[in-house]
């Protein structure tokens, strides 16, 4: 076995201008700038992107799924957040 | 909050999860055995990927032209990416990626058996396209609909990239039929040697498979082995027909009542005996995935070494 590992990266494709970067998978790799290299020949052999964030993974903070319902949940009950909550009445348009 | 549910209550949570079709994604709770049976599933698969590309490497450098050295390079640097996507995949469970590699080359791990068979012909480039690749698509399709979020994601790019592998092989495959007679001969000769092997690929009969069972229920699998087995039959009989070949089974038969074929008995013994190493190239191929391992570990480390200095001198 070899004793240190390439750290892992996660990538982030911008698929064209106008779009998100969006989480596509991960990668391992020596630095940032190899990251990339290597991201364009794993996630964009068939022109998936026009622009690539490389980010390692231990950077990252997630929410835990176990918080899930604390975190979430009062936005559920929160119905009236939404346009549907209301009545309009028939013959008006435009809103 | 959920430390204070007992296993089963957090298991039955989780079967409740699976039967409602809602995704499992890494930091969800899951039961152990799940995550075993993902990591080595998924694991296996990777290296099917990594191996696989040694059979199809050794004709790269005799592709009759450069279209076709062109478009097999592609090809091969595609399963290297599919291998990619699944370590990936299998390190989101825990899983360590050099342990696995590690599992593989010391044979603990298993890979598709299909890649213990030697590519005597460029021919066989064709036909490992045509069905190795088309079995591989039929396993993989219901594999984009896995329970667990990660492997399904991958599988779903592997299978947009397979469909190519598939028609640039039947290319290959159709081209020769139509040539010469040495030329249809040597199509004709390839197709005997992989039909076999290829439905095995599909892994034991269902009466013998220990695993199915459990992974339908997790919906890790959503078919069993023997009836995906029969739909790539279906598929690729009429397939040979067309391009004028011939499938090598005698016992080969269109049943009316089924609306499907029957086929021959397959050489189980055969499969065994492939699986525990004992295939024409199984010590070949895990030879030359060792030497790649050891004889880049000097480049993997000045790499990193590289990377460590620059970022010192950034920090300065």
């Amino acid at each position: 076995m070899s004793q240190a590992e390439w750290p892992l990266f996660e990538v982030f494709i911008r698929s064209k201008n106008g779009l998100n970067h969006k989480h596509v998978g991960s990668l391992r790799a020596a630095d940032e700038e190899m990251a990339i290299q290597n991201a364009r020949d794993v996630y964009t052999r068939r022109s998936e992107g026009v622009s690539i964030w490389v980010v390692q993974s231990s950077l990252i903070t997630a929410s835990d799924p176990q918080d899930a319902d604390a975190l979430f949940e009062p936005a559920d009950s929160k119905i009236y957040r939404h346009p549907t909550f209301y009545d309009v009445p028939d013959g008006i348009s435009h809103m | 909050m959920s430390q204070e549910l007992s296993i089963e209550e957090l298991e039955k949570r989780f079967q409740e999860k699976i039967d409602a079709e809602i995704k499992i994604e890494p930091n969800d709770w899951m039961p152990d055995d799940y995550r075993k049976t993902l990591i080595r599933q998924i694991s296996q698969h990777a290296h099917s990927e990594i191996v696989g590309m040694l059979p199809e490497g050794n004709w790269i450098t005799r592709a009759p032209s450069l279209r076709r050295k062109a478009v097999l390079l592609a090809k091969v640097q595609d399963e290297a990416g599919h291998g990619l996507y699944l370590y990936s995949a299998a390190e989101t469970l825990g899983a360590d990626r050099e342990e696995t590699i590690d599992d593989l080359h010391s044979g603990k791990a298993k890979y598709s058996s299909i890649f213990n068979y030697p590519t005597l012909s460029w021919a066989d480039m064709g036909t490992i396209g045509w069905l190795v690749d088309g079995a591989a698509i039929m396993n993989q399709v219901p594999l984009c609909r896995c329970s667990y979020g990660p492997y399904a994601r991958a599988m779903v790019r592997v299978c947009k990239e397979e469909s190519f592998h598939q028609r640039q092989g039947f290319e290959i495959v159709t081209k020769l039929a139509q040539g010469t007679p040495e030329q249809k001969e040597m199509a004709q000769d390839s197709l005997n040697r992989w039909w076999w092997p290829s439905l095995m690929m599909f892994g034991p009969s269902d009466a013998d498979s220990q695993h199915t069972a459990q992974s339908m229920k997790w919906k890790i699998k959503r078919n069993t082995n023997d009836d995906l087995r029969q739909q790539f039959v279906d598929i690729t009989v009429p397939q040979a027909e067309l391009i004028g070949l011939t499938i090598p089974d005698p016992d080969l038969k269109w049943n009316e009542e089924r609306q499907s074929y029957d086929f021959g008995e397959i050489n189980w013994d055969e499969f065994n005996q492939v699986i525990r190493g004992n295939g024409p190239c199984n010590k070949k191929r895990i030879e030359d995935r060792r030497n790649a391992k050891e004889n880049g570990k000097w480049v993997r480390e000045a790499a990193l070494a590289h990377a460590e200095k620059r970022k010192m001198k950034k920090a300065v």
